[in-house]
């Protein structure tokens, strides 16, 4: 594979990591149940532990540590070779195994497709109507010094 | 010294068996579940998770619960659970100016890029007590507007192009980052491990402390900047992926202090800054965090540090709740030795008051 070809693979992991991550463990569950899941097993059993959070004095200066978080992580390889790994925040093992599952998928030329189309492209729909509906409640507390009137008329 | 005790085995017990009795109430009343805890009471659950320095809902939801809503207790119970899980490594710094904006203020300026965010907060509240509230009141659904497509990049962001604001201290990429957790306190400490000891810091500590400065113990002229608060996506550089994975996102609060300026013959005068960081809605502990942030630069920035806010050694080993608590908590227990031992030294300091008072009459009486 071309440096490019390997970058796009890796964005279009994290692409779907990023989806996954930020989706329930029984939503991932119900949809890959309905596609042909392929032959795998646990390269690494789940596990969980902690992440160190840092932030940047400023805002965008130096690194310092602020605090753990819980993480889970698990890693799976199809029965055709590709290895997936699943990291997800949080301490829900099998949410990280199904991270781990369909990262492997995305990998697979077979899997891919069905992986992106069915699992991922609906978990993604519901993650942007999720964040759509958060940043239009925000948007109504926006002050608009504006259409302030003063005075009379 | 402490004294191993025995003999309180079944009092111990027994207690503990009426505390379980005493933190569930009256029967007749539904339990609280750890979901009514994270929902509803989500501020405190936000408060744990920072003091507790771990970020998980829902265990800092069974803390509060296990403490009885006691809430050093509860963070006292999160701290000892991350005693016992492995850590797998540290994060990407996250990027707080590509925060999903829930709240979003600025005391500085009024017109400012991305706009004033009002967010759900109690500010411009009566401070009334809502009777509603008592029973069963389901609240309007929020207001929607068009969520406008303009970023809301830092307010200091925004003074920093001008060079009217010092920039943030960088590092270079590779270089360690203080962690208190790893290393023992030792003085004088640089900024990244102030940082992390102000994060997990009491927040009434570091309130009565930041309050302090603006009374005049340690006066540094303090603006907010800015006050944001929304999710934050993190991501961790996982060695068997090959690359930074995504793990999800974090709600954080952050506030950013702009403070009197300072200057030299060789360089313009520019204001200075405080920082404060913390997990979940936290605006007090950020601007606390913030003030006392700035007031321990005081060294760094050659001002007279005449103030305990401005004593790294004083704020930075006691800020610490836990610490503060155990030492203080333990006087509870059975110290009987140690006491004994005093109880006989004061008895012999009052014999011998006793015969020196004594003697004089005794003599008296003798002539």
């Amino acid at each position: 594979m071309t440096t490019t070809g390997r970058n796009s693979k890796t964005a279009q992991r994290k692409a779907a990591m990023a989806v996954l991550a930020h989706s329930g463990a029984a939503e991932i569950a119900g949809l890959l149940a309905d596609i042909a899941v392929p032959a795998h097993e646990n390269l690494r059993e789940p596990e969980n532990g902690l992440v160190m959070l840092r932030g940047r004095i400023g805002g965008d200066g130096a690194p310092f540590n602020l605090g753990e978080a819980t993480v889970s992580r698990a890693a799976v390889r199809l029965a055709t070779g590709e290895v997936g790994f699943g990291y997800t925040l949080g301490r829900d093992a099998q949410k990280a195994r199904m991270i781990a599952l369909c990262d492997a998928m995305v990998q697979s030329a077979e899997f891919s497709g069905a992986v992106e189309a069915r699992v991922i492209a609906p978990l993604r729909t519901a993650l942007v109507a999720e964040r759509t509906r958060k940043a239009e409640e925000t948007a109504a507390t926006r002050v608009d010094f504006y259409t302030m009137v003063r005075g009379e008329g | 010294m402490y004294v191993a005790v025995k003999g309180g085995e079944r009092a111990i017990e027994n207690a503990h068996r009426l505390l379980a009795h005493e933190r569930r109430g009256d029967r007749d009343v539904p339990e609280v579940t750890l979901a009514q805890i994270s929902e509803q009471l989500s501020l405190g659950v936000d408060r744990v998770m920072t003091e507790g320095s771990l970020y998980d809902r829902e265990l800092a939801a069974l803390a509060i619960k296990q403490a009885r809503g006691d809430m050093i207790e509860a963070i006292f119970l999160v701290r000892a659970f991350r005693a016992t899980l492995p850590r797998f490594g540290a994060s990407e710094p996250v990027n707080t100016g590509e925060m999903q904006v829930r709240r979003r203020v600025s005391s500085t300026f009024k017109d400012i890029p991305g706009g004033q965010i009002l967010g759900p907060t109690f500010d411009y509240t009566h401070r009334l007590l809502d009777p509603q509230l008592a029973e069963g009141f389901v609240p309007e659904l929020p207001a929607t507007a068009d969520a406008p497509q303009t970023p809301a990049p830092r307010v200091t962001d925004i003074l920093g192009r001008d060079g009217l604001i010092e920039s943030s201290p960088q590092a270079e990429p590779d270089a360690p980052v203080g962690d208190l957790t790893r290393e023992p306190l030792s003085f004088p400490a640089d900024r990244d491990l102030r940082l992390q000891n102000l994060a997990r810091g009491d927040e009434g500590f570091l309130l009565a402390l930041g309050y302090s400065t603006q009374r005049g113990y340690g006066r540094n002229h303090p603006f907010a900047g800015e006050i944001r608060f929304g999710d934050v996506e993190v991501e961790f550089f996982a060695e068997d992926a090959g690359f930074a994975v995504p793990l999800g996102s974090i709600e954080l609060t952050e506030c950013q202090m702009v403070n009197q300026f300072k200057g030299s013959a060789t360089e313009a005068p520019c204001f200075t800054r405080g920082y404060g960081l913390a997990f979940g809605q936290s605006e007090r502990k950020t601007m606390s965090m913030a003030l006392v942030d700035r007031a321990l630069r005081a060294r760094e920035l050659d001002e007279e540090a005449r103030s305990p806010a401005q004593d790294e050694e004083f704020v930075m080993s006691h800020s610490d709740n836990v610490q503060a608590t155990g030492f203080v908590e333990h006087l509870k227990l059975p110290h009987y030795v140690d006491f004994q031992s005093e109880l006989g030294l004061l008895r012999k300091l009052r014999q011998e008051f006793a015969e020196a008072n004594e003697a004089p009459e005794l003599r008296e009486a003798a002539e």
